[in-house]
Order: structure tokens, then sequence, then C-alpha cells
């Protein structure tokens, strides 16, 4: 017993310098992450303000059963997951595509104003994005309207109309991510190594073929972690995104409203803390069990390229 | 070309099919690379043209891509009462300087901790910092965390200390770190140096491309950073640049009433769309020109090879 003892303790005192400059971010994450789930509670609760996350009274499954039955619960899920699935496979297809055309086309200067160009949109807030796009849609002095008035056609009501939101948000999504996405794939392809090219080149192969049979292939783990930790935030929708784009306009709930932006309303316009929790608590356990099911599939496909 | 068939035994022409399969891939290439790019680029020349154009031809023509009537009003009324807009400037400034700070040395100094092979733990640490990326509390505890336990409500300290670190950018600094050759450590060990100073010394310069990569989008999460204004922030006083953009986007009035608050005499019919504009350039502009310089670093410093504990 002594022996075990001795051997926990020697090494804390081995690694002492390594796990001190661990500890401000241990500090952080429970703080900022581990302490909060235990707040989960609050959504078995009925939330007072005197009474705080573990002194108000419990509520059992009432706010759940709020949320629920509000029918806003099918609704937001199935606008979140299905805007997150569009947003992985068109964004990554997209970036996959432009990062290959990218590493293939030979001018340097051509590549590298491609490159910054492409990477714009990343950098600038949703804020400006929101802004960008009011220029665009707005009914009276919107850039497409104006292009449909000039073209003597009918403008149309975007910001009232919430069948064109599914499209523009793809798009917007798709736009403000290519960039990115390109750099960081373009820097997988970058780290294949030459000599797999160089003989497929003396093989005969096309570069259409190389492309097929060398760098998809060799792209794969950089698109399946990707992939999967998209996977992961499959039930999170992207608040800044969604709330510049469309904000609380009640006409676009049905096809723009998504969990988040759901339990940032609950939360701060209508107060219903404990619902707004059953919601967050809903999510989380949502994404918790898509990430642990699709680690699972790529595992039982391939241990190595597995997360975990 | 109408056959290559034809051609196939003289030795020049067999090395055609190559070079014309390299031919059509550039012409794709470049023809889709530009729309993509000009796809890209259209949105901020609308912002900038609209920024410059009176707002009379805004009102009759709408936005344009090429100014009609050129006009730098919206700008001269914005830098006339700057007074709000500075202040804002300050808050961004600060925080995106004290949070890229302190969150590029934390997050590399954890990194540089995972990345040790001989660390006992590491694979432990790394699955406590990667589990928060999977199930979290959500929005309302974490709220609660920050406004009633640590009472950061209306301080600066929110606006920084919420996103000091990020665990997809451990990651990526930490698969950086981990290219580097392990007898470099080895031999400052035997040379007497510490853990601390070996990872200051040594490692450190030799990340300079993840460093920078990773330093310029911290740099831009806090940049940007509007959120945790909107959710903690009721102070005037401490509104970052991004939430005091948001607000007046949103709400003209309260632009009118910020600028004669400032003292100045402002008529009725204030160029709101250009002014909007005017504003969206000014709050975008410095983190736009810090991009090119960081570029060069960007393709070596990101590299997620290796995500797994």
């Amino acid at each position: 017993m002594k022996q075990k003892q001795h051997g926990f303790w020697d090494d804390v005192k081995k690694y002492r310098s390594l796990l001190l400059m661990l500890t401000p971010a241990v500090l952080f994450f429970l703080l900022f992450a581990y302490i909060p789930m235990s707040g989960i509670i609050l959504a078995f609760k009925q939330y007072d303000y005197n009474g705080g996350v573990f002194g108000s009274p419990w509520n059992g499954w009432a706010n759940f059963k709020f949320f629920f039955d509000s029918g806003d619960a099918w609704r937001v899920t199935r606008n979140t997951a299905l805007y997150n699935i569009a947003f992985i496979v068109v964004n990554n297809v997209l970036q996959i595509f432009a990062a290959i055309l990218l590493f293939e086309v030979a001018g340097k200067w051509f590549r590298k104003l491609t490159q910054t160009v492409l990477f714009l949109p990343y950098f600038i807030s949703w804020v400006v994005v929101g802004a960008i796009a009011y220029n665009l849609f707005n009914f009276d002095v919107g850039t497409i309207n104006v292009l449909l008035k000039g073209l003597g056609m009918q403008p149309v009501d975007i910001y009232n109309t919430a069948a064109y939101w599914p499209f523009i948000l793809v798009i917007v999504s798709a736009w403000k991510t290519l960039g990115y996405g390109t750099i960081m794939y373009l820097a997988a392809i970058t780290s294949i190594d030459t000599e797999m090219y160089e003989a497929a080149e003396i093989d005969g192969a096309n570069i259409f073929q190389r492309i097929m049979k060398i760098t998809i292939p060799n792209l794969m783990p950089t698109v399946i972690i990707l992939v999967l930790l998209a996977i992961g935030n499959i039930f999170r929708g992207d608040f800044g995104m969604f709330y510049n784009m469309v904000g609380n306009n009640g006409l676009l709930f049905s096809s723009t409203d998504v969990i988040d932006t759901f339990v940032f309303r609950s939360l701060t316009t209508s107060n219903e803390i404990g619902m707004s929790a059953a919601a967050g608590f809903y999510q989380s356990l949502l994404g918790f069990a898509t990430i642990m099911l699709a680690n699972y599939a790529v595992r039982r496909y391939d241990k190595d390229r597995a997360l975990f | 070309m109408s056959s290559t068939t034809a051609n196939i035994h003289s030795p020049e022409m067999r090395k055609k099919p190559v070079n014309r399969d390299k031919m059509i891939l550039s012409i794709v290439g470049y023809v889709t690379l530009t729309i993509l790019a000009v796809f890209c680029v259209f949105p901020f020349l609308l912002v900038i043209s609209s920024s410059l154009s009176d707002e009379s031809t805004i009102i009759e023509k709408g936005f344009q891509i090429f100014p009609t009537a050129f006009s730098t009003e919206a700008y001269s009324l914005l830098f006339k009462y700057p007074e709000e807009m500075l202040k804002a400037y300050g808050i961004t400034i600060s925080v995106t300087a004290i949070g890229t700070l302190v969150g590029l040395f934390l997050t590399s100094m954890t990194a540089y901790v995972l990345s040790r092979r001989d660390f006992k733990w590491r694979s432990s640490f790394s699955f406590f910092f990667f589990f928060t990326t999977l199930f979290s509390g959500g929005l309302v505890p974490w709220y609660l965390m920050i406004v009633n336990y640590l009472h950061l409500k209306d301080t600066l300290l929110v606006l920084i200390l919420p996103m000091l670190m990020n665990v997809f950018y451990i990651i990526v600094m930490k698969s950086f770190m981990s290219s580097i050759p392990d007898a470099i450590t080895e031999s400052a060990k035997i040379d007497g140096a510490g853990d601390f100073r070996i990872f200051m010394q040594l490692i450190v310069p030799l990340s300079k491309p993840a460093l920078a990569t990773i330093g310029l989008f911290i740099a831009l999460a806090y940049w940007n950073d509007w959120y945790n204004a909107l959710l903690f922030i009721s102070k005037s006083d401490l509104m970052p640049l991004q939430y005091y953009l948001y607000k007046m986007l949103g709400n003209m009035d309260g632009m009118r009433k910020a600028m004669m608050a400032s003292g100045a005499v402002v008529n009725t019919d204030l160029p709101t769309e250009s002014l909007k504009m005017a504003m969206t350039i000014v709050a975008t502009g410095p983190i736009l020109l810090a991009y090119p310089f960081i570029q060069k670093y960007f393709v070596t410093g990101l590299t997620i090879g290796a995500v797994k504990g």
C-alpha cells in the first residue's frame, strides 16, 4: 500500500511543473464548462431568484412537458438538424472542391489572391453580415429588388416570406465558411507525400485519377474528423448567424427558429428559465447521443479514424 | 484535334492526354475559383460603394456596386462626433489585445503539456478538455454561473474571460507541437532546462506559424464578439464595437440621440443607409488589415492531422 501511494505522489512531483502549467486551463474549463453542467438540475426545478440554482423547488418533468406541449420543440429540433445537415454537406463539398482546385491550379499569384479573397467573409462579424444581407434583401432599396424592378418584375418581400430563408441561410453559411474550410483542407492536401503523386504520374495516371485515387482518399481522415465534430454540433444552431440574419422576426420562425434562438428568447424575453434550461438540456443530450452514435459508426468502419 | 487514337503511336502525342487533362482542370479551376472569389468579394464592394453613395440616390435607385453619386457625407458625419464610437473602439481594442495575449499564452502552454509524450496523464487531461465539446450544461446554467456566481455582469472581464480558451484551438496547437521532434525537448532537459523554460525558449519560437494562425483566430473572435455583450453588458460605457454597431443598425433613432449627446446638431434627415454602411466599414477595417500579414502562416499553422488524445 505504501508503495502505491509513493507511486502517485512521485508522479505528481515528477510532473509538478507540467501540472502547474495545466492549472489555468483546468480551472477555466471547471468554471465555464464543468460546474455549469451541474446547473442541468434547473431543468427539473421551478426557478426563483431567491432560491437560485440549488434552492429553488423541484418541478419534476413540468418544464419538459411545457416545452414539448408548446409545439415549438419539434419545429426547432427539425430546423436545427436540417440546417446543420445542409451546412455540413454543402460547405464541406464546396471547401474540398475549392481546396483541390487551389492546389492544382498553377499560377502562384492567382492562388494567393483567391485564397485571400475567399477568406474575406470569414473575417467579418455576423452583425456586419446581417447588415449586408439587409442591403441585398430589403424590400424598398435592396439590391435584389432594385434589379427585379429594373427588369420590370414585382419586388419580393423576402423578410416576410419564410420559404426563402432555408436557401438564403445555406448560401450565407457556405459563403462565410468557404475560405476557412478551404485552407483547412489545403493544409491537409499540402501534407500529402509528394512521392505518391510522382509514382502515380510514372504509372501513367492522369490528373483526375490522381485526385480521385490519391488526394481524396488522403483527405478522408481530415474530412471524418471535421464532419464528426460538426455532427456533435448538429443540434446546436449558430446563434450569431440566425439572430443577426433573422432576429426576432416571428413571421419567419417556421423556417428559421432553431433551438439556440428559442432558448435565448425564452431566457431573455419571456424569462422562462426552467423551460429554457430544459430545452438546453434536451439539446445537449441530443448532441451527445448523436456524436456517440457517429463515433461508434466510424469506429466500426475504421477504428483509427474515430474521435475516441 | 479530332481524334487522339489516330496518333497514339507517335511518342510526342502519347503525352498529350495528360496535358489535355491538365488544361481542362486549369480552365475549370480558374473559372470556378474566379466565380467563387467574385461571390465572396461582391458584398464588400456593395458596402463600400453604398457607404460612399449619396443618400437620395440609394433611396431612389437602391444599393449599387458602383456609386453613381459620390458622397463622403456619411464618413464626415461619423468622424465629426466620434466619441461614442471611439469609446466602443477602445473597449474592443483593449479586450482584443488582452484576450489574445492571455488566451494565446494559455492555449499554447496547455497544448504544449498535452503534446509531451512523456507526460503520464496526457490522455486523461486531453479527454477532460475534449469532453466539454461533447456535452454542456447549456446556455442557462452558463449564464447564471457568470451572472450570479462569478458576478461578472457589466464588467470588462466578462468580455474577456468566457472566450479565453477554446478546445479546438488547443487541439490544433497540440497537433502542431507534436510534430516538433522530441529530441529537442530531451536535449534541453539534459542541459538542465525546466519544463516552462523549454516551452518559452524552444517550443514557442518553433511554433510561430501555429501561434500566428491561432492568435489571429482568437483576435478575430474577440474583435467580432457581440454575443457576450448582448448577454452581459447593459452599460453603454462598456459596449464593444460590434455590439455598438448592432445597436445602431437596429436603431437609427438611437444613433441620432448618440450624436446629439455628443454635441451634434443633427438634422432629421440623417443619411441613414449610407451611415450604416460607413459604420460597417469602420467596424470591420482593422481586422481585415491584419489578415494579409498573417496569411503566409496559415497553411503550415493549421494542421489537424491528429486530433485524438
